[in-house]
């Protein structure tokens, strides 16, 4: 579903990934660990599109077309779902008329027809229940005045909404207590478990993995992937540091 | 400068504060007797008026408006100013005791054209409140302005004055002025003038393109976000969106 070959990548002339290769067939949810500055956030923002990072060499093939070809709300329309590990803040737009635009953007995309209104805010209603985020927070403008936790939960919401065929999760993870761990946890499950799908979980800690059980774990480092495994490779790294055994593939490479 | 001979002495020039950033050549094209054509408007002890207008078309445009405002009254004047040639819209408001002007308005367009609002708002009596949101969204060359002048006499206690500005800029080349301007004699008043000038937040332009919405359509949401403060005070929905709309359609198709 999602084939990743030989990327390098740059930020302002450095360069962060460094001949990255992964493949995420569809029903996978392939995690990726792997210690600050390796280049995951990097390789998130790249398959989205964002401006400022560019692509040097390599290529992303994503459900049988160029990635590269598509500009960012192309690759959100052929179903490319990223979601931030910081969400933005638009003040004055509310999350329904953006989701809705968003949504219809998307079916628009795929040559579907639009969601009436009501149609959408019972999706809406069902998605926001399913992460037990309040439906007035969707009224609110979108990320506005949330919470750390809110906004990951929005996320979620948001992908719940918009039912992509591929999550690329950045960090989602990140600020969120122990309960609200589960919930997004097992929104992820819902949401994206299924033969057609696939997600590409980057995570620091094996907590989020306890929950959305990952088929493939693979750890990025400097740039690139050094190792892939099963669940256990995360245990085993919860247990004895990404050093020992970064230094150890470096050493061997 | 060669306008100013041509021009007799009464009329503008740009070395006068309040036309500082005027076309004074459309202002010519309009004609002289333009200058003298101001609307006057009473507003009666206790009464409330509000008036909502779009104004703009191809040709030079200048709107003057006069309002005085009887003891506990209150003004509401709402504006969408969107000429595809210099279009200016001035209002002199002069409150009595207790009475509130509330003004909100929005400059919008694109070509080598200026578009302007220029306030005087005198607070004359005690107690008397106003407030003015002027958004501003440009670009090619295009100027948007608020000059705002506030005057606060002696016996005007407890007058409370605010003035916001903000102009976001689509594309290099454009510009934004504010010209606020606080004259006050009174001791206990509370005058806030605050104006930025900025451009699209690119991180909410990445944000909504992961989420599937163009550029154009990031770009219509933002400025519709950005240019609804200026009417977050009129309660009138069917006005409001009769307002937004008409700077909405703007955008359309000169992006």
């Amino acid at each position: 579903m999602l084939k990743i070959e030989n990327l390098h990548a740059e930020i302002d002339g450095k360069a962060i990934l460094k001949g990255l290769s992964l493949h995420v067939p569809a029903g996978e949810v392939h995690a990726i660990m792997g210690p600050n500055g390796a280049g995951k956030s990097t390789l998130a923002h790249v398959l989205g599109g964002k401006p400022g990072y560019e692509v040097m060499q390599g290529s992303v093939d994503f459900r049988g077309s160029d990635l590269f070809d598509l500009d960012p709300h192309e690759r959100a329309g052929a179903g490319l779902f990223l979601g931030f590990q910081y969400p933005v803040e638009i003040p004055g737009v509310s999350n329904v008329q953006f989701l809705r635009e968003a949504l219809n953007s998307q079916r628009k995309y795929r040559g579907e027809e639009p969601l009436s209104g009501g149609d959408f805010l019972k999706l809406a209603k069902e998605k926001a229940a399913l992460l037990k985020l309040d439906m007035e927070m969707l009224k609110r403008q979108v990320n506005v005045g949330f919470s750390g936790g809110e906004k990951k939960r929005a996320e979620m919401v948001q992908m719940g909404i918009l039912d992509p065929a591929f999550a690329v999760l950045d960090e989602t993870d990140s600020g969120l207590d122990i309960d609200a761990l589960r919930v997004v946890g097992e929104g992820i499950n819902s949401i994206m478990r299924a033969p057609d799908k696939g997600v590409l979980l980057i995570t620091h800690y094996q907590r989020l993995l306890d929950v959305v059980k990952p088929d493939k774990v693979s750890v990025l480092a400097d740039g690139r992937i050094v190792q892939t495994g099963g669940p256990e490779l995360a245990l085993r790294l919860e247990e004895e540091g990404y050093d020992a055994l970064v230094n150890e593939r470096l050493a061997d490479a | 400068m060669p306008e100013a001979e041509i021009l007799p002495t009464r009329r503008p020039s740009n070395r006068d504060e309040a036309w500082r950033y005027a076309d004074i050549l459309a202002l010519e094209r309009l004609g002289v007797t333009a200058l003298d054509d101001w609307k006057e408007v009473a507003i009666a002890d206790g009464e409330t008026r509000r008036h909502c207008m779009v104004v703009g078309s191809d040709a030079p445009e200048l709107h003057r408006i006069r309002l005085t405002l009887g003891e506990g009254s209150r003004a509401e004047l709402f504006v969408t100013n969107k000429g595809d040639d210099y279009t200016r819209v001035e209002v002199e408001v002069t409150l009595g005791k207790g009475a509130h002007f509330e003004f909100g308005g929005v400059t919008i367009g694109g070509g080598g054209v200026t578009r302007e609002f220029v306030t005087k708002t005198v607070h004359a009596e005690p107690n008397a409140t106003s407030n003015q949101t002027v958004r501003s969204v440009h670009w090619d060359t295009a100027t948007g302005n608020f000059l705002g002048e506030i005057k606060v006499a002696r016996d005007a206690q407890k007058t409370d004055a605010a003035q916001d500005f903000k102009g976001l800029l689509l594309e290099a080349g454009a510009s934004a002025n504010a010209v606020p301007q606080l004259e006050i004699f009174a001791d206990d008043v509370k005058c806030a003038h605050g104006a930025t000038v900025g451009q699209l937040d690119e991180a909410a332009r990445y944000y909504m393109a992961a989420r599937g919405l163009s550029p154009q359509q990031a770009q219509r949401l933002l400025v519709q976000a950005f240019i609804g403060d200026a009417f977050v005070e009129l309660e009138d929905e069917k006005e409001r969106g009769r307002l937004l709309d008409a700077a909405l359609e703007k955008l359309e198709g000169n992006i």
